[in-house]
């Protein structure tokens, strides 16, 4: 078919790519990363409802500008649609999402079913996370599962895809392929274990890492330095966090209320002197990711844009990190493009058209 | 994850909603409740060095009295056994008997005193000044457990990926499994060894 985009598979949008030596998935992220380009995931704001058209219009925002897009399980412990249910909703349009499980609501039962329905339905990578404290979140009064944690997720993960068994020894019929990630956070205390810790996530079978925002550049330099001398960076694919902060007083608001993510005074200040806030925290974003794409052993960014969705295709296309790639793109068919341009002609306009008539036009 | 307007988060609207009452509790999770202080745990810490010494002298001590254990019986040696590990582990390292104890990977640093009872590293979290992110007074348990591991003979202990907590193993003695597991194997490897020169 003309037209058709890399990394599609003909016979239907929905389904997986054709599976390619060394690739554990048949997911495009995995393809992209491995062709060597600098990719690029979201994070799709999960709508607290019922109606698919609120995923399918926050998800259109990221079309051919985004590589994959995190479906977020219930994030900062706060209730929204779950991550499965916007993963069966994204793969059926063709969208890569990347399936984010956490430990904090469901044991490893449920996990593992979680695993395998997400499989089937099409979904090529996850995200195995702790997830927050229910104490985060909206429902305080929740009970807090924790069954597993991240590393034993993602180990669970990895055996019932190369294994082909789940964590009891149980034999699967058929294995999910799947392309699986990890969250670091090198902002947080202990440092000089963070990058330890990382090399403990590859051992237990992360294949690449979504770190937590980045607002402190040389405090990733010394992680990744540390990071290429243990020799990690050539088993992981590492995508910096990144995104913009809407104003000084929401920086310090994240800075204080948010666990984990550490704001530099001088990124405040930065904030406070513009004129134009919002302006500047787009910018601000911008020249982070102008600078981390230079750090060896960087593969990618994550762009986290909570509630600014609308301009993470701004902030890709002025940081210019695609290099000119467009990233695969929901797109009308040419078939269901043919049907839409005669649909006015054979709804509206009256055909009486005889076989003779027929015959005329055919030739 | 973040959120751009502080007045309207949903655990705003949430807390707001909450019925007022002048009972506060202390501690933000149950889980931190039924502890006392973390003093002599963080001793604990600080000593991990002498009570890895001490823990191996006190393994091989059990393992010698292997034979009494399967005397009496394990099962029958378990309730006296597990009340003095529960209160021993208890004072020392507020132990929460998961019954398959890794103080030992874990720089003498219980895990199970983590909110989100991580048995792998801390989680993403921890505050800058290194408390945990749930309950904002307590030291991260991974921060001190890094701390500790570093002052032990075996240090790389702690990269050992763990398996996920066995939870019907609860309120079960850990000394004696590992009693019992240790003398099983010696007895396996014996085994091989006179079926290899027989």
């Amino acid at each position: 078919m003309i037209g058709r985009q890399l990394d599609e598979n003909p016979a239907g949008i929905h389904l997986p790519l054709d599976p390619l030596p060394g690739h554990t998935s048949r997911g495009r992220l995995e393809r992209v990363l491995r062709r060597g380009e600098f990719a690029v995931t979201t994070e799709l704001n999960p709508p607290d409802s019922a109606d698919p058209e609120d995923v399918y219009n926050r998800a259109k925002i990221f079309d051919g500008w985004v590589d994959a897009i995190n479906a977020v399980d219930a994030s900062g412990a706060n209730c929204h649609m779950s991550s499965v249910g916007i993963c069966a909703l994204l793969t059926r349009m063709g969208y890569a999402p990347i399936m984010q499980i956490a430990c904090r609501d469901k044991n490893r039962i449920a996990i593992q079913g979680d695993v395998l329905g997400g499989a089937a339905m099409g979904v090529a990578n996850m995200l195995c996370l702790t997830g927050d404290g229910v104490q985060a979140g909206d429902q305080p009064g929740a009970k807090p599962v924790f069954d597993l944690d991240s590393m034993s997720l993602l180990e669970t993960c990895r055996i019932m895809r190369d294994n082909g068994k789940f964590l009891s020894g149980r034999k699967l019929t058929t294995p999910p392929q799947l392309f699986l990630g990890a969250a670091v956070n090198p902002f947080a205390p202990p440092f000089d274990f963070r990058p330890i810790h990382l090399g403990k996530k590859i051992a237990a079978g992360a294949q690449f890492i979504q770190t937590q925002y980045c607002f402190d550049v040389p405090m990733f330099k010394t992680f990744m330095q540390k990071a290429r001398d243990l020799g990690h960076t050539e088993k992981v694919f590492i995508l910096c966090g990144v995104g913009p902060l809407a104003s000084a007083k929401t920086a310090k608001w994240i800075r204080s209320n948010v666990p984990g993510i550490h704001i530099p005074d001088a990124v405040i200040k930065r904030l406070e002197g513009a004129q134009d806030q919002k302006k500047e925290g787009k910018q601000l974003c911008t020249d982070i990711i102008n600078e981390v794409k230079e750090i060896p052993g960087v593969s990618g960014i994550h762009v986290m844009a909570y509630r600014q969705e609308e301009y993470v295709a701004e902030i890709v296309d002025e940081s210019g990190v695609l290099k000119g790639r467009q990233p695969w793109k929901r797109e009308i068919r040419r078939d269901d493009q043919m049907v839409a341009d005669r649909l006015d002609h054979i709804l509206h306009d009256e055909i009486t058209e005889t076989q003779v008539d027929m015959v005329k036009t055919a030739h | 994850m973040s959120d751009e307007n502080p007045a309207v988060t949903q655990a705003t609207l949430v807390k707001k909603a909450a019925p007022k009452s002048d009972y506060k509790p202390a501690d933000v999770s149950p889980q931190r409740r039924v502890q006392r202080s973390f003093a002599v745990r963080l001793w604990s810490v600080r000593h991990s060095r002498l009570l890895e010494w001490f823990y191996a002298r006190f393994a091989d001590t059990f393992l010698l009295l292997h034979p009494l254990w399967k005397g009496i019986g394990y099962g029958r040696v378990e309730a006296p056994v597990k009340f003095v590990e529960k209160r021993v582990k208890g004072f020392m390292f507020d132990c929460r008997m998961c019954g398959q104890c890794i103080l030992s990977s874990t720089g003498m640093s219980c895990p199970m005193n983590c909110p989100k009872q991580l048995r792998n590293g801390p989680c993403g979290g921890v505050r800058a000044n290194g408390n945990c992110e749930v309950e904002p007074n307590m030291p991260c348990v991974w921060v001190k457990a890094w701390e500790g591991s570093q002052n032990m003979v075996n240090s790389d202990r702690i990269l050992t990926v763990q398996k996920p907590v066995d939870q019907s193993l609860r309120e079960t003695s850990a000394w004696l499994r590992v009693t019992a597991q240790a003398a099983a194997a010696r007895e396996a490897a014996a085994a091989a060894k006179t079926g290899a020169s027989a």
